[in-house]
């Protein structure tokens, strides 16, 4: 399996932190794994992102021309990486804050309203989560129970224990919110 | 085997000193090395060691030099504009036959440059960007794991040799997670005792330590001992690593993280037939010269790839001369070259 994803969304919105727990879910999963932040300029206002990649084997170029998958939880980030998806790629974007529909016709892409459905949730500071969830339903690259656990791991590692609950109910969430 | 962990290159090089038996840390803050500077702040203290965020890399490199001429292992950290600033100590170290480890995790420049990835500084690592005829060993991690090996085996290098030695990393590798396996602790009682080092002369005769003296014949004589040392690193030192050269017509020579970039592109290349392998230097100085001349008798065509505007470059074609082609492809100010545009570089030279 060769499976590379662009997280992207304005600083805040938690791309680095789903990323994270996507890497250390896949390493627990017994993949190999590496995760690239931005961690320039466009941390402050623009677009934040990283680059996970998920393999069976050792992973050489941490950044990669053309993902297998895109999360773009605003619309620069679908504008920025959209082109760059492989064919026969996914993406996911999120119609909470994106109007437009994506203009690839060789890509699987969803639209799930991630910032409604993280309300619904407990908190609209789960959208991550939520794309997170929905992001693995439609790849099925890692057991959502692995990324559950991944997340706790995380989170506990970050001092953030008290957001478990709600970001594993968001993890779920999204995972029920899309269809293979 | 021990536990996999997901941890940042930063991290790993911090955690790896605290294991070789780094007593005495000593830096100013500049990204992109932060995280190994709070790794630090967190944990030596917590071990009883020494951790001192200093008023400046002046300062730091001179703290460095202290703790080194007291006998402990002893390491520095920094990125690019900080490294230019701590020269006149590294040359002082080098002078007095120090032993210390310096981290230099690059990024764009020159002057005050930019906080993204860069490989710009690998003359002033490895020509000696300090005044003096010295050198230091410069180690070149390609991946999270192997930064943590080879800040091991740098305080191991640099006891062994009495030399400072300069983990030459960058902003990718120092900000990437990747699953790692810690190194096993060193015992520091174990370490054998440095009989030179200023340690408290009670009961013996006192030891100095020192750069400096007025009689050019006897300056020379300390210059003719650097160099015999010098010739023994290149002699016993020499780490290199080569990936698919076997039956390759072209080969990249590249270091750090674009050699694992360039890993990803020995697999594209194959894919479409371009048999292509790669030479990745991990000592950058002393420089596997003999090696990579003895591929240029078999491969015609090798290819430089550097995140610089050739400064290993210089290196490859002394070491290769006139028996190959060898053509060159960078990026500057902190552009990563992607995959896709190493391979069409291999492409304009392959066949």
């Amino acid at each position: 399996m060769d499976n590379s994803v662009v997280i992207a969304g304005f600083g805040g919105q938690g791309v680095i932190l789903a990323g994270k727990i996507l890497a250390q879910a896949g390493m627990n999963h017994g993949l190999e794994v590496t995760w690239l932040p931005s961690y320039g300029p466009e941390m402050r206002g623009g677009t934040a992102n990283c680059t996970v990649v998920l393999s069976n084997d050792p992973v050489g170029s941490p950044i990669v021309d053309s993902p297998t998958g895109l999360i773009a939880l605003n619309l620069p980030s679908l504008d920025k990486f959209e082109p760059t998806v492989a064919a026969n790629g996914v993406i996911i974007m999120n119609s909470s804050l994106i109007q437009r529909r994506t203009k690839r016709k060789d890509v699987r892409s969803f639209s799930p309203a991630l910032n409604d459905l993280a309300r619904k949730a407990g908190s609209e500071k789960a959208t991550n989560m939520i794309a997170l969830g929905a992001y693995i339903k439609v790849t099925g690259i890692i057991p959502l129970s692995t990324v559950q656990t991944a997340m706790t791991q995380m989170l506990k590692k970050e001092g953030k224990d008290k957001f478990i609950p709600l970001n594993k109910k968001a993890l779920q969430e999204g995972y029920n919110a899309l269809h293979e | 085997m021990g536990e996999r962990l997901l941890l940042r290159g930063n991290e790993v090089i911090a955690e790896a000193a605290i294991r070789a038996g780094c007593q005495c840390y000593f830096a100013y803050p500049i990204t992109p090395q932060a995280e190994l500077l709070q790794h630090m702040a967190v944990n030596m203290p917590r071990l009883g060691r020494t951790f001192v965020q200093a008023e400046s890399e002046l300062a730091a490199i001179n703290m460095v030099y202290g703790a080194a001429s007291a006998g402990v292992r002893t390491m520095t950290s920094s990125s690019s504009p900080g490294i230019s600033l701590k020269q006149e100590g590294i040359s002082y170290l080098a002078g007095s036959s120090l032993p210390a480890v310096i981290v230099n995790i690059v990024r764009g420049g020159p002057g005050l440059g930019d906080i993204a990835p860069s490989q710009c500084d690998y003359f002033q690592a490895t020509k000696g960007g300090g005044h003096g005829d010295y050198h230091m060993i410069v180690l070149g991690p390609s991946t999270v794991p192997e930064a943590g090996q080879l800040t091991m085996l740098a305080f191991e290098l640099a006891d062994r040799y009495c030399t400072p030695v300069m983990l030459l990393a960058d902003g990718m590798l120092g900000q990437m997670m990747e699953p790692v396996e810690l190194p096993k602790p060193i015992e520091i009682g174990s370490l054998p005792k440095k009989e030179w080092a200023t340690d408290g002369a009670k009961g013996r005769d006192p030891n100095i330590v020192l750069s400096f003296d007025l009689d050019p014949e006897v300056l020379k004589q300390m210059n003719l001992i650097l160099q015999k040392r010098y010739r023994q690193i290149e002699a016993k030192e020499v780490r290199y690593e080569e990936t698919a050269t076997g039956d390759a017509d072209i080969a990249i020579v590249a270091y750090g993280t674009v050699a694992r970039i360039a890993k990803t592109v020995v697999k594209m290349a194959r894919a479409e037939g371009i048999k292509l392998g790669l030479f990745r230097p991990i000592t950058l100085w002393p420089f596997p010269s003999q090696a990579l001349r003895k591929l240029s008798e078999k491969i015609a065509m090798v290819l430089t790839v550097e995140m610089s505007a050739g400064q290993m470059w210089e290196d490859v074609r002394l070491a290769i001369a006139e028996q190959a082609e060898t053509p060159f492809y960078g990026e500057m100010g902190g552009v990563i070259p992607t995959p896709q545009r190493i391979l069409s570089e291999v492409k304009k030279h392959a066949g």
